[in-house]
């Protein structure tokens, strides 16, 4: 099912590294378009990694099931060893109540490639919303770190700004801080740069360089190379609902395998 | 054919209002508002039914929708007031309605009851399709964050919708003014069963249904006003440029910020 599968990484060393993310099979159809046929990757503890490919490859749509935003026709997602969205029952995935789901995905943060602040609060308001709500931290609390996450991403002076006067880069910036609010264990960006003007894109890749540096489990979503030779620990290509090569950046940019990939990196570099 | 017009009484009836006109302008208002009121409820109650994961339940607010818009308003005033007590075979409309602190007359318990259920009706189609003018992605957002549905549906999408509710909201509640009217033929005693009392024991029908006309512009022209300013602030905070209307109340009551604290400007 699985194209060739060359990670540069020998078995050894993946095997002594805690896997965060674990794709085994994933199958999803939208009606009868099958979109993803069977997605297998794991993402080490820590490891960012690029899935790049060509549009309607399926990488939204994975990276939208790995919290359930979509759900999964077949196959299962693990994250730090939790099943999501779905429960065994007597051999059977079934899936899991909304408020379970719910928790799983206070774990995960999310950052679009609209954006998506919430328009009727300011970009204080944004990011303190769902520790408040979801996880009942103080509002004194929540303030506190709010602040120190919105000058982690240089964006102090804007605390009590609406995100209609934020420029978009500066509105991405404060998603990052609105998901990184929640104290997240892994960081999902779909594709975090595309609706952005070039000028504002390097604002936000330095924010989630700097992540990466400190460790955060990221899967990212992107079309910027400069990222992923940069800041990614590992690229994966996606082709036809499939990941079909997966390696270092070293690896994709030197001596990619698959025809389909030197293809698509030939257009894009 | 003006001269046959008595100015006097139109002169009275709009600047020298009796007791009993000044009760009936009052039953008006407040019927008109706790119509409006249940309606708001009932509407926002259907539309989330309507997207409930349950089917019976959507299928309930569908056919709430499709009962109530589909019959005529007095239909339902007088099937409400005549019929609901027998259909269910208990007092549901009861003679007098006792709350407490004050009595409702059961005519306009039922008007107020009928109207509010007709206004639901439409107050539902209005809420919903503010809740659809929401991009998908803010549902997105708020669920990526750890939100079940009803905390993001409270939290996120609704206080979004309602600006994009209350234009029409707005034009509702005028109607509802002046559909009040429509309950004086189940025996309540607002202004226009006021006017055509008087109406029919003088015959001056200019006069009387005149002078009663010009009270139902007064209110919704204050209504109007009202609302202008409503939607105002409401695009005014939309834009992020100025404070939002509760900031706003929060400021004109706030020992440090409001007018009697700043001094002389």
């Amino acid at each position: 099912m699985v194209g060739t599968r060359s990670s540069l990484i020998p078995e050894a060393a993946q095997a002594a590294k805690a896997v965060a993310v674990r794709a085994v099979d994933v199958h999803k159809r939208f009606g009868r378009l099958h979109v993803l046929k069977g997605v297998d990757l794991e993402v080490g503890r820590g490891d960012s990694i690029c899935v790049i490919g060509p549009s309607g490859s399926g990488k939204s749509t994975f990276l939208r099931c790995v919290n359930h935003l979509e759900k999964i026709d077949g196959g299962r997602i693990e994250v730090n060893g939790h099943l999501i969205g779905y429960r065994e029952r007597g051999g059977k995935l079934v899936e899991d109540s909304e408020k379970n789901i719910a928790r799983q995905r206070a774990e995960i943060g999310m950052v679009f490639q609209r954006f998506n602040l919430f328009p009727h609060k300011t970009a204080l308001g944004n990011v303190i919303e769902a520790p408040i709500r979801v996880r009942g931290v103080s509002e004194k609390l929540a303030v506190k770190t709010g602040e120190e996450l919105l000058a982690r991403v240089g964006l102090a002076d804007k605390r009590d700004v609406y995100p209609g006067k934020l420029s978009g880069g500066q509105q991405q910036r404060v998603a990052i801080a609105r998901a990184l609010a929640m104290n997240p264990a892994l960081m999902l960006f779909d594709e975090p740069t595309s609706a952005l003007d070039p000028e504002m894109i390097g604002e936000v890749l330095e924010v989630m360089k700097a992540l990466a540096r400190e460790g955060m489990t990221m899967i990212v979503v992107t079309h910027e190379m400069g990222f992923a030779r940069e800041a990614a620990d590992r690229v994966a290509m996606m082709d036809d609902g499939r990941i079909i090569e997966e390696g270092t950046p070293e690896h994709f940019f030197l001596a990619p395998v698959e025809e389909r990939t030197k293809q698509f990196l030939s257009k894009i570099l | 054919m003006l001269g046959a017009v008595d100015w006097h009484i139109v002169w009275e009836r709009l600047f020298h209002p009796d007791d009993v006109f000044l009760r009936a302008l009052w039953t008006t208002v407040y019927i008109a508002v706790s119509a409006q009121v249940l309606g708001v409820l009932l509407g926002l109650v259907a539309a989330l039914m309507r997207r409930s994961k349950l089917s019976f339940l959507r299928v309930l607010s569908g056919a709430y929708v499709l009962l109530f818009r589909g019959t005529p308003l007095l239909v339902q005033i007088f099937f409400v007031y005549f019929g609901v007590n027998l259909l269910f075979g208990f007092t549901l409309i009861p003679t007098t309605l006792h709350l407490g602190l004050f009595d409702l007359d059961g005519a306009v318990f039922a008007g107020i009851l009928a109207l509010g259920l007709n206004e639901g009706a439409y107050m539902r189609e209005i809420i919903r399709a503010g809740i659809d003018a929401i991009d998908k992605g803010q549902m997105e957002a708020a669920r990526s964050l750890g939100m079940t549905e009803r905390l993001a549906m409270r939290r996120i999408v609704l206080p979004q919708a309602s600006r994009v509710i209350v234009p029409p909201l707005g034009n509702e509640f005028n109607a509802m003014l002046k559909n009040t009217s429509l309950v004086f033929t189940i025996g309540v005693y607002e202004m226009f069963a006021d006017a055509e009392i008087h109406y029919s024991t003088s015959f001056q029908p200019v006069e009387y249904f005149g002078a009663v006309a010009v009270w139902y512009l007064v209110l919704t022209t204050v209504w109007t006003a009202i609302q202008a300013q409503i939607e105002r602030k409401l695009a005014a905070s939309e834009r992020g440029d100025e404070p939002s209307f509760r900031e706003r109340l929060f400021d004109a009551w706030s020992p440090k910020t409001a007018w009697w604290a700043r001094g002389a400007r």
